[in-house]
C-alpha cells in the first residue's frame, strides 16, 4: 500500500515534469542544449544637443536586419518629444520632433540585436537608379579621365571596382586622385568620391555604415563600407583594402551619404553610440515568440524575472542535482561525509575558485584550523566560546590566505572569501571530534569522503548542460523529486557494506 | 559486485538501507525515540516498570548543579560520569576509587576535582550528544562486572547486545574491550564482538574489526565457548523491552554486574549491523521468520522460549534452508 502510494506518486511527478518538458521542448522550440552563438548585444544612440527657442527636429537612422543581425526590441526614450518612424530608400529613419524646449536635451535609442545566421542571399533583380555625380568643370574632366585609365586596366566589374579603390586609396595619389579628393582626404570623403565615380562610371554604388559590434564599448567609432551592385546583388568592399565581403560582427546601421543624424533648430550635436553583449540564450526569442500566442504558460517563468534574480536562480537550481547525487553517494555508495549537504556548498563555493585551487585551499584552511582546534582542546574551553574562537581563527586564515595568494600573484586568493567559514567550522569541529573519540583514520576516512562527494558534486553541478537543462527547464526537477523519493525506498546493499559483510557472503 | 550483493541476500545480511526503510522506519515510532535517546529518560520508565537498571546517584542539568557533584561524591566513592544522550559510548568517565584528593580512572590515571567537573560541563554543552545539543551528566552506580569476563576483557566493562524484534530476542553478542579500544566497548573503535547463541547464551566466534579472531589480542585468553552466566534472566529482561518502549526494533544493552545481575545500560533504537559479522549470521531470516507470526502478543516468557527454539545455533541452520 505505502509502496504503491509512492510508486504513484514518483509516476505522477514524473508525468508532469517530463510532459511539461516535452511540450516545452518539441511544441515551443525550447533549446535542449545552451546555444554558444545565440549572443544578444544591447546597442544604443545617444544624441545630445542644446536646443534653443525655435521648434526641433532631429532625425536618426536606425539600424535594419540584415542576414547578420535582427533587430528584436526598439526603445525610444524622449521625454515630451514626438515621435515617428519611416522608411525612406534603403534606410528606416526615425524623427523626434518638439515644438518648444530649451537646454541640454539627451535623446536616446536602443535595441536588442540578435545574431542571427540566414543563409538567404539578398537579392533585388532591379537595378537601381543611378543618381547623377554632379561632376562639373576640371573635376569632371579629372574623373572622365581616370574612369577611362581604369577601365583600360579592367575586365569587369569586379576588378573595376578594385582597381579604382586602389587608385583613390593609394597614400600617394596620382593628379587626377588628388585634384578631386581635395586637400585633407578623409575616409568618408574616400568612400564619397569613390561612390560619385562609380556613378559616373555607370556601376550603381552605395555608400553603408554601421558599426562593429563588441564585447562593451563606449563611443564606438562609425566604420565605413561600400556596397557595389554587380550580378544582381550588391556586393560589400571594404574601402581601403579592397576586399570583398562583410565581416561578421559588422552591423549596417544605414546606406548614403547622408549622416546618421540631423538636427534642426538647436546646436551642438552629439551621438554616442554603445554596446553591452549580454549572453541571453536562444531562449528569449522562443519565449518572447511564444508570449504572444500562448501567454498563460510562459507568464510564469523564470525569465520573467530581473536578470540578477535569475542569476542566482542559475545556481540555485542546481542544487538539488548535487542533493540527487549526494543521495546516490551516501545511499547506494555508502560514502561517509561531514554534515549530509554540506559537499554541495563546499561544491558551489569550488564555482568561484575553480576546482584545483578550491580543493587546496579548503584542505589548508581545514588542516591549518584542525591544528588550531587540536590545540584549543588542550585550554579546555566550553562548546560555544571554542567554536567562537574556532570561527574566528578561520577567518583570520581566510584574511591571510587571501593576502599571501595575492602577494604571490595567484590572483585565486580572494575567492577563497567565498567558502562558507561558518560550514568550515562546523567541519573543523566535528572532524576534530571525530579525531579524538574515534581516531585519526576515521576522521580521515570522512574529510576524504567529504572532499571526494564535493569534487563530484562539483563536477556534475557545473556541467554546461545540466545548470541549461534545469534552468530552462525547472519542471525537470520534478523528475527529479520523483527518484529522489523512490531512493528513499531503496533497501539494497550499500556498494560499501558489500566490503563490510565480505566475511559473510563467503560462507 | 553483483554477486557479492546476491550471497550476502542469500545468506539473509541486513544492509543500513534495508534496516532503515523496513525495520526502524516501520516498527519503530518516531515519538518514541526521545525514550531512549536520553538515558535519564530510559531509566526512570525501566526503573518505573520494575526493570534492573545500574542505580542513579544524580543528574546535573545546569552548570550550576555541577558544583553539588561535591555532595554527591562524598557519599559514593566509585561511579561513573555519563552524558545522557551520548552516542557511541563517548564522554563515558569511570572513575573506580580515589587517592587523597584525587580520583582515579578505572585505567589507573588519576583526576583532579577540577578535571572532573570540566568533564561534567564539557558534557552539559553537548559536546558527547548528539547533534551537539547541550544535555543533562548522570552520575551513576559503577558496574563491577562478573568475573565470567575478568579474564576476556582489557579495563572497561564489556555489555551484551541483544536485537530484540517485536519481544523476541534475535541475535546477541558480547562486546569486550581491548587496549586498542581504549576500555570501550565499541566495536568501531577496536573493542571485539563475539556472537552468542542465544539458545545457550555459549559464545560463537568473535572479530576484531573485519577479522576472525579465538583469543583476545591483550590478555590472550579463549573468547569462544564462554557461557554467560543468567542467560534466560538477561533473554527475559531484554524482551521485556518491547513493552517498555513500544519500540519493535531495539538493540538493548546489557551489563552483567558481579552482584546485582543484569543490568539494563542504554536501549538503542537504531542497532548497528556489525553484530551479523560478529554471529556470522544475517539477520534477516530470524526478522522474518517473527514477521510471519500470526500470535505476535506472547507472554514474555513464550517469546523468550521461543528465541530459544528458532534461533538457537543448532536450528538456525534449519531456518536458514527455508
Amino acid at each position: 500500500m505505502n509502496r504503491l502510494h509512492l510508486f504513484f506518486l514518483a509516476l505522477l511527478l514524473t508525468v508532469i515534469g517530463l510532459g511539461l518538458f516535452l511540450y516545452k521542448f518539441l511544441m515551443l522550440d525550447f533549446p535542449l542544449v545552451p546555444d554558444e552563438n545565440a549572443y544578444t548585444w544591447n546597442i544604443e544612440a545617444h544624441i545630445g544637443f542644446n536646443a534653443g527657442l525655435k521648434p526641433i527636429k532631429v532625425s536618426l537612422f536606425l539600424p535594419q536586419n540584415t542576414n547578420n543581425f535582427t533587430i528584436v526590441n526598439e526603445n525610444f526614450i524622449s521625454r515630451g518629444y514626438g515621435i515617428n518612424t519611416m522608411t525612406k530608400d534603403f534606410n528606416r529613419i526615425a524623427s523626434w520632433s518638439i515644438r518648444r524646449t530649451t537646454g541640454p536635451q539627451d535623446l536616446y535609442y536602443s535595441a536588442m540585436v540578435r545574431r542571427v545566421n540566414k543563409k538567404k542571399k539578398y537579392v533585388s533583380m532591379i537595378p537601381p537608379e543611378i543618381e547623377n555625380p554632379n561632376f562639373e568643370g576640371a573635376y569632371l574632366e579629372a574623373a572622365e579621365s581616370l574612369i577611362a585609365e581604369i577601365r583600360a586596366k579592367s575586365a569587369d566589374t569586379g576588378s573595376f571596382v578594385a582597381e579604382l579603390l586602389k587608385r583613390i586609396t593609394d597614400p600617394q595619389p596620382d593628379y587626377n586622385v588628388s585634384l578631386l579628393l581635395g586637400k585633407q582626404a578623409s575616409k568618408p570623403k574616400m568612400i564619397d568620391l569613390a561612390v560619385r565615380l562609380f556613378s559616373k562610371a555607370g556601376i550603381p554604388t552605395r555608400s553603408v555604415h554601421g558599426i562593429h559590434l563588441r564585447e562593451h564599448a563606449r563611443n564606438i567609432p562609425l566604420a565605413h563600407w561600400l556596397e557595389v551592385y554587380d550580378n544582381n546583388e550588391w556586393q560589400f568592399y571594404d574601402p581601403v583594402s579592397g576586399s570583398t565581403g562583410i565581416p561578421d560582427d559588422f552591423l549596417v546601421w544605414w546606406r548614403g551619404e547622408e549622416p546618421l543624424a540631423t538636427l534642426e533648430g538647436g546646436k551642438n550635436l552629439s551621438i554616442a553610440l554603445s554596446t553591452l553583449l549580454s549572453q541571453e540564450e536562444a531562449i528569449y526569442s522562443a519565449v518572447e515568440r511564444e508570449r504572444i500566442k500562448k501567454p498563460l504558460l510562459l507568464k510564469f517563468s523564470l525569465f520573467d524575472l530581473p536578470i540578477q534574480t535569475q542569476a542566482v536562480y542559475r545556481i540555485l537550481l542546481v542544487v538539488p542535482v548535487g542533493a540527487l547525487l549526494l543521495v546516490i553517494l551516501r545511499n547506494i555508495v555508502g560514502l561517509k561525509t561531514f554534515g549530509t549537504f554540506m559537499p554541495v556548498l563546499i561544491a558551489l563555493a569550488f564555482r568561484e575558485t575553480e576546482l584545483f585551487y578550491g580543493i587546496i585551499l579548503f584542505t589548508i584552511l581545514i588542516a591549518l584550523g584542525m591544528s588550531i582546534r587540536l590545540y584549543l582542546e588542550h585550554l579546555k574551553l566550553l562548546l560555544v566560546p571554542r567554536l567562537a574562537s574556532v570561527l574566528i581563527v578561520v577567518i583570520l586564515l581566510m584574511v591571510g590566505l587571501s593576502i599571501l595568494t595575492h602577494e604571490l600573484g595567484l590572483g585565486r586568493g580572494i575567492s577563497v572569501a567565498l567558502f562558507p567559514m561558518v560550514i568550515l567550522t562546523m567541519t573543523i569541529e566535528r572532524m576534530s571530534i571525530e579525531w579524538e573519540e574515534v581516531g585519526p583514520f576515521e576522521a580521515f576516512q570522512q574529510a576524504v569522503g567529504s572532499l571526494i562527494a564535493a569534487t563530484l558534486a562539483y563536477l556534475v553541478m557545473t556541467t554546461k548542460y545540466v545548470e541549461h537543462l534545469v534552468f530552462v527547464f525547472p519542471e525537470l526537477l520534478l523528475v527529479l523529486l520523483a527518484l529522489t523519493l523512490l531512493m528513499g525506498r531503496y533497501s539494497g546493499y550499500r556498494l560499501f557494506e558489500l566490503r563490510r559483510f565480505k566475511e559473510l557472503s563467503r560462507k | 559486485m553483483f554477486r557479492i550483493a546476491r550471497n550476502l541476500y542469500r545468506e539473509g545480511v541486513l544492509g543500513i538501507n534495508r534496516r532503515n526503510a523496513e525495520y526502524t522506519l516501520r516498527y519503530n515510532e518516531r515519538r518514541l525515540y526521545p525514550l531512549v535517546d536520553d538515558k535519564v529518560h530510559t531509566k526512570k520508565i525501566a526503573i518505573a516498570a520494575g526493570l534492573a537498571v545500574p542505580e542513579l546517584y544524580g543528574v546535573i542539568e545546569t552548570p550550576y548543579q555541577i558544583r553539588t557533584l561535591d555532595a554527591v561524591l562524598e557519599s559514593h566513592p566509585d561511579f561513573a560520569l555519563k552524558p545522557s544522550r551520548g552516542s557511541g559510548g563517548n564522554g563515558i568517565l569511570v572513575i573506580s576509587g580515589r587517592s587523597k584528593n584525587l580520583y582515579r580512572k578505572i585505567s589507573g590515571i588519576l583526576m583532579t576535582r577540577d578535571e572532573l567537573k570540566y568533564h561534567a560541563s564539557n558534557i552539559l554543552s553537548g559536546m558527547y550528544s548528539l547533534g551537539g545539543h547541550p544535555d543533562r551528566a548522570m552520575i551513576e552506580y559503577r558496574v563491577r562486572f562478573d568475573p565470567v569476563f575478568e579474564a576476556i576483557s582489557y579495563q572497561g566493562v564489556p555489555d551484551i547486545r541483544i536485537i530484540v524484534f517485536l519481544g523476541v530476542p534475535v541475535m546477541s553478542m558480547v562486546r569486550l574491550p581491548t587496549r586498542k579500544s581504549d576500555g570501550r566497548a565499541n566495536l568501531h573503535q577496536g573493542a571485539i564482538g563475539a556472537g552468542i547463541d542465544i539458545g545457550t547464551g555459549i559464545t560463537l566466534t568473535a572479530v576484531s574489526g573485519n577479522e576472525i579472531v579465538t583469543e583476545h589480542p591483550d590478555t590472550g585468553n579463549k573468547i569462544t565457548g564462554v557461557k554467560i552466566p543468567k542467560w534466560d534472566t538477561l533473554l527475559k529482561l531484554a524482551a521485556q523491552c518491547y513493552e517498555l518502549t513500544g519500540l519493535g526494533y531495539v538493540g538493548v544493552d546489557i551489563v552483567l554486574d558481579k552482584f546485582k545481575g543484569p543490568l539494563i545500560l542504554e536501549l538503542n533504537a537504531r542497532p548497528g549491523l556489525n553484530i551479523q559479522i560478529a554471529n556470522r549470521a544475517g539477520l534477516l531470516p530470524r526478522l522474518k521468520l517473527i514477521e510471519q507470526l500470526q500470535n505476535r502478543t506472547n507472554s514474555i516468557e513464550e517469546r523468550v522460549s521461543y528465541a530459544k527454539k528458532h534461533f538457537a545455533t543448532d536450528q538456525i541452520s534449519r531456518i536458514e534452508k527455508i
